[in-house]
């Protein structure tokens, strides 16, 4: 396909501006020729041409609305249409957020209750709505337990990261000026409890740990992990990004958890956007609240506001209140399913996923043979040894049967790892036909591997040089 | 209203797979004592209509202005119709981030001309697929000059945006990074006696914005001068990127990082976010720049087609080694943009001078006021900053009538008594205008 | 298959060989088996002349599409040359990794430092361990 730029034509155009109603003058004159620019080279397009290049791009794309989309931790679940719909509405759209508190009290409301009803479904005593996704909402929760040392007086240089975990996890800790030490996983996909108790020291600031982990596995010795973390006056950092496996069951506040961060685009059901906008809001039990980022919402009375007040605070980690039309999304998420349809929500979602897992054991290596809770993982390593079919080929012959592929060589624990994650919103038949595919695959990577080594063969480009794009990148077009 | 397909025969035979008697067995890894029995706290469920309803009532509990006079970080301007219907295109927004290359190449293409236009509009070489918002981009710039040098100092001017400074007192906190704020000059544009004091080998970048938060435009050329001289690098910042469409971006005057708001490009208020970062750097800089990339390359047969490039940066494999630990972006909001300036290409211009002509109506009409007076000298784009007898009353008697004034500076800058920052868009008409002074006076 | 890992140099258990020039310098590299674990390398990250490393910090960085590797000096010393041809061919360390594929030139600082590496017979059962 064509790019916009090479079909762009000299005199075209697909938005018009208004002939202005008030005077005008020689800006140049008025502003000065050494400010002004003298070149601008962005696309001549028709308005038909500009639909037509977007729309059938839009066609050499994969939505959750085209088919399933298994991504292990990414939580792909249907996006409902309704949320869609009233995050449209005029007075969600067209507030400024400079504009008067007594203006945007709807909003204000919304982002309140938004903060209560999370802290119910996680136990938390106080949330914030500000980062705009999961790894700045991480940010965010360290920068919030750093604080929380430096106002004890007290300096811990460490952060403890299991092997599982996902790398924002440690760049977040880097970022924070945090050294971070690597906690092994045990045999049974937990974490290793002599390990941990060998690295807790009062040189330890937290442990961050994703439960259920990113091997979709609930950590059955939370309790001791909480007790050895805060037995030495550590805190215990929750990734929340696999919170669709546990809404309505058991909440990470009452877990010991101290802080945590979500992710509306994944749990909550807001659109992923091909890459974003998202959210990530960060819960904090009672010791961290007063270092939330500001401004934090009052309510007096009736009335909403906002305030800077908060001494101790962390400060501002973004512009303005955080994606705000990402929270109105998952709000009306939240009052659509209540309390009852979140947690049968968790309850579908860990029956879906278990299902593929007695459904595909047979077929695939299994990492760790317990049942697993939203997300499973398997490893490619039999096909591997089998005839060198790796996982990345067996993900590219599922595009070739209309599936976008499951997540691929994570967690790194897990070689040629292959973590399907259906969430509720998919039906028994979809999982029965995707297990089909899979099983298929199997076989073919055994009778005929190359089959599966030359997928795919359906999409409108085939692999991709991701070598040549890497040694000699090209991110930006060059007219020839 | 309920999302899961199970019909209760599903669920008995799914069950029955499993080899479990009841759902409750699967969640047997939970320690009883921590078993919930139910949510607190949350409202009862309710039918797709009463969704509707609760939701239009909370949105009337908003009042949406005839006008507005705010800019300040945040604008409104016409977006034209084709984005809206792009954007929201299913295979677009129910999309996740284009790891499967093969499958997306319609957010790959869609984001390589972005990250295109974006290069070409700032005058530099590379662009990345977004960051957070302007806030966020400008300091995760600044923190990329700090790791990369080694030096620990950064300098801001204060007419940058106070949220965006706020920001980096945050972020540099973090880090044990220095903050030294610049003084302004009455022109309104940096002191650069004031810059080329603080400037030692200490320096690791210098953040400027503009236009800045006063609306004037900063002369770049000596500032870039100054601060390479120093071995430090300069971050160039913006608030709106329809600016671009008429003044001499920051690359062009050697500016390192080009990054700011891209708000204007075809995203609504939607009262702060989801906004869209901006990045732009010069060439050298890609190996080390945050955020994701897209690279055109080649498939086997020789195809045109594109890929997430040079992942190597990114915390997914750098893990803590690397230099940002940004994941999701705003993609769909880089979307829009795309589609935005595709639409306009050229007419970019017109829409920047049409904004030139209703700042400078709105603002030599103020002046006509008595009492009104101009506080800085130097040339702006769609914002200015005007002294008057009393600010308060003055946005309190365009609040009664639906209309919101200006942005109330003492707040940030306490120097600036009774001075309000205002902004004049396209989507403000000379009636409104004139309107607005009657009401005043 | 690895190429034949060479009799007249040292290597160190991270998969680097060096070369004793015999006048206090040495040539630096990764061996072909470490290569092949890259895959195809698409970018080094090299050091400026006149860089000081001691045994064992990170004298240049390695990446292939999916991985970043960093190089372990092997031995103390001083960056005198680099292999400017891996700036645009990168993947002349997967084709000639002991050869065209060298990536640091050194002056030693303590020629005992040696005598802490293996030999190539001492590199290969080495690996042996590793593959069980």
């Amino acid at each position: 396909m064509e790019l916009i730029f090479e079909i762009s034509k000299p005199g075209r155009s697909a938005a018009d501006i208004s002939e202005s109603d008030v005077p005008v003058f020689n800006i140049e004159d008025a502003i000065g020729k050494k400010y002004l620019r003298n070149d601008l080279d962005l696309p001549e397009v028709a308005e038909i041409d500009l639909i037509r290049h977007f729309t059938n791009l839009s066609r050499r794309n994969f939505g959750v609305d085209l088919g399933f989309y298994p991504l292990g931790s990414c939580t792909m679940k249907y996006n409902p249409k309704v949320n869609e719909n009233v995050a449209a509405m005029p007075g969600f759209t067209g507030l400024h957020p400079y504009v008067d508190v007594e203006s945007a009290q709807g909003n204000l409301q919304l982002i309140y209750e938004m903060q209560k009803y999370l802290c119910g479904i996680f136990g938390m005593a106080e949330f914030t709505l500000q980062p705009a996704a999961g790894a700045h909402g991480e940010l965010t929760g360290i920068m919030m337990i750093k604080k929380y040392f430096e106002k004890k007086g007290r300096k811990r240089r460490v952060i403890l990261i299991p092997d599982a975990a996902h790398g924002t996890n440690p760049a977040s800790g880097a970022l924070c000026g945090f050294d971070t030490v690597e906690l092994r996983s045990n045999s049974e996909g937990g974490v290793d409890i002599e390990h941990l108790q060998s690295l807790m020291t009062e040189d330890v600031a937290a442990l961050m740990l994703t439960n259920p982990n990113t091997l979709g596995l609930f950590e059955r010795n939370i309790e001791k992990v909480a007790q050895i973390i805060h037995d030495k006056g550590g805190l215990l950092y929750g990734d929340g990004a696999n919170a669709n496996a546990f809404m309505g069951k058991t909440r990470p506040g009452d877990l010991g958890f101290d802080v945590i961060q979500l992710n509306l685009h994944k749990t909550f059901s807001t659109p992923h956007g091909g890459g974003g906008p998202g959210s990530g809001p960060v819960g904090v039990g009672k010791a961290l609240i007063d270092f939330l980022p500001v401004p934090r919402i009052l309510k007096t009375g009736d009335k909403y506001s906002w305030s800077e007040k908060f001494p101790d605070t962390i400060g501002r980690v973004r512009s303005f209140y955080g994606n705000f039309n990402v929270i109105v999304k998952a709000y009306a998420y939240i009052r659509s399913l209540g309390a009852e349809g979140l947690k049968r929500a968790t309850e579908m979602a860990v029956l879906n996923a278990n299902y593929i897992k007695e459904k595909l054991k047979p077929y695939y290596d299994l990492s760790y043979d317990r049942g697993c809770m939203h997300e499973c993982v398997f490893s490619g390593k039999r096909q591997v040894a089998e005839n060198g079919v790796h996982t990345t080929d067996i993900a590219k012959k599922l595009i070739d049967y209309g599936y976008h592929p499951p997540t691929i060589y994570f967690p790194l624990i897990v070689p040629e790892a292959i973590m399907i994650e259906p969430t509720e919103t998919e039906s028994k038949e979809t999982l029965d036909t995707f297990c089909e595919a899979m099983i298929a695959i199997a076989r073919e990577a055994k009778e005929n591997p190359d089959g599966v080594k030359n997928a795919p063969l359906t999409t409108p480009v085939t692999r991709l040089d991701e070598v040549l794009a890497a040694r000699k990148p090209d991110v930006c077009w060059k007219k020839p | 209203m309920d999302y899961c397909p199970h019909t209760p025969d599903d669920i008995k035979q799914m069950q029955a797979a499993i080899g479990v008697a009841g759902i409750d067995e699967l969640f047997a890894d939970i320690p009883k004592k921590f078993r919930l029995k139910q949510i607190p706290d949350i409202p009862s469920a309710l039918s797709e209509q009463e969704t509707v309803s609760v939701m239009s009532d909370l949105a009337r509990k908003n009042k949406l202005p005839q006008l507005t006079l705010t800019g300040a970080g945040a604008y409104h301007h016409f977006i034209p119709a084709v984005v809206g219907h792009i954007v929201g295109r299913a295979e677009f927004y129910t999309a996740y981030t284009p790891y499967q290359a093969e499958i997306s190449q319609g957010i790959l293409q869609a984001i390589y001309e972005y990250q295109t236009m974006i290069a070409h509009l700032t005058s530099t070489e590379i662009a990345n697929a977004s960051m957070y918002d302007g806030a966020s981009a400008m300091i995760e710039a600044a923190v990329l000059c700090a790791k990369m040098s080694g030096k620990t100092k950064i300098i801001v001017a204060r007419s940058v945006h106070p949220e965006y400074r706020q920001v980096l007192q945050t972020y540099c906190w973090a880090n044990g990074y220095t903050v030294v704020e610049l003084a302004y000059m009455p022109s309104g544009q940096i002191d650069l006696n004031a810059l080329q004091n603080e400037l030692d080998d200490q320096v690791a970048a210098v953040l400027v914005q503009s236009p800045n938060f006063f609306g004037v435009i900063e002369d770049i050329a000596p500032v870039v001068d100054n601060v390479h001289k120093k071995g430090a690098l300069l971050v160039a910042g913006f608030t709106d990127g329809t600016s671009l469409g008429i003044l001499k971006p920051a690359g062009a005057a050697g500016a390192d990082f080009v990054v700011g708001e891209g708000q204007s490009f075809g995203n609504p208020l939607n009262y702060g976010g989801p906004y869209l970062g901006i990045f732009a750097a010069r060439e050298k800089f890609m190996r080390r720049i945050p955020g994701r990339l897209v690279g055109a390359t080649e498939d086997k047969k020789g195809r045109r087609g594109f890929v997430l490039t040079l992942q190597t940066r990114e915390q997914h494999i750098r893990r803590e080694k690397a230099t940002s630990n940004i994941c999701s972006n705003e993609a769909l909001c880089a979307l829009a943009a795309g589609v935005y300036l595709a639409a306009l290409g050229k007419n970019l211009r017109k829409l920047a001078e049409l904004n030139i002509y209703k700042t400078q109506y709105l603002k030599n009409k103020l002046l006509g006021l008595v009492g009104w007076q101009e506080v800085f000298s130097a040339p702006v784009y769609n914002e200015f900053v005007l002294r008057c007898p009393d600010s308060r009353k003055v946005n309190e008697k365009l609040k009664n009538e639906g209309i919101i004034g200006g942005y109330e500076l003492q707040k940030d800058y306490p120097e600036l008594e009774n001075s309000l920052l205002l902004c004049a868009t396209e989507m403000i008409s000379k009636t409104g205008i004139d309107r607005v002074v009657e009401i005043i006076k | 298959m690895s190429k034949q890992n060479p009799q007249d140099r040292l290597y160190s258990r991270d998969h680097e060989w060096v070369k004793d020039n015999g006048d206090s310098t040495v040539i630096v590299g990764i061996t072909d088996y470490a290569q092949e674990m890259l895959t195809d390398i698409v970018f080094v990250d090299l050091p400026e002349i006149g860089r000081k490393v001691v045994q064992k910090a990170t004298v240049a960085v390695v990446e292939s599409v999916k991985s970043v590797s960093d190089i372990y000096s092997p031995v103390g010393g001083e960056v005198i040359d680099v292999n400017k041809m891996l700036e645009e061919t990168p993947e002349l360390i997967n084709q000639d990794a002991f050869g065209e594929g060298w990536i640091v030139k050194m002056r030693i600082s303590d020629a005992s430092e040696l005598k802490m590496l293996l030999s190539a017979a001492d590199y290969e059962e080495m690996l042996k361990e590793e593959k069980k």
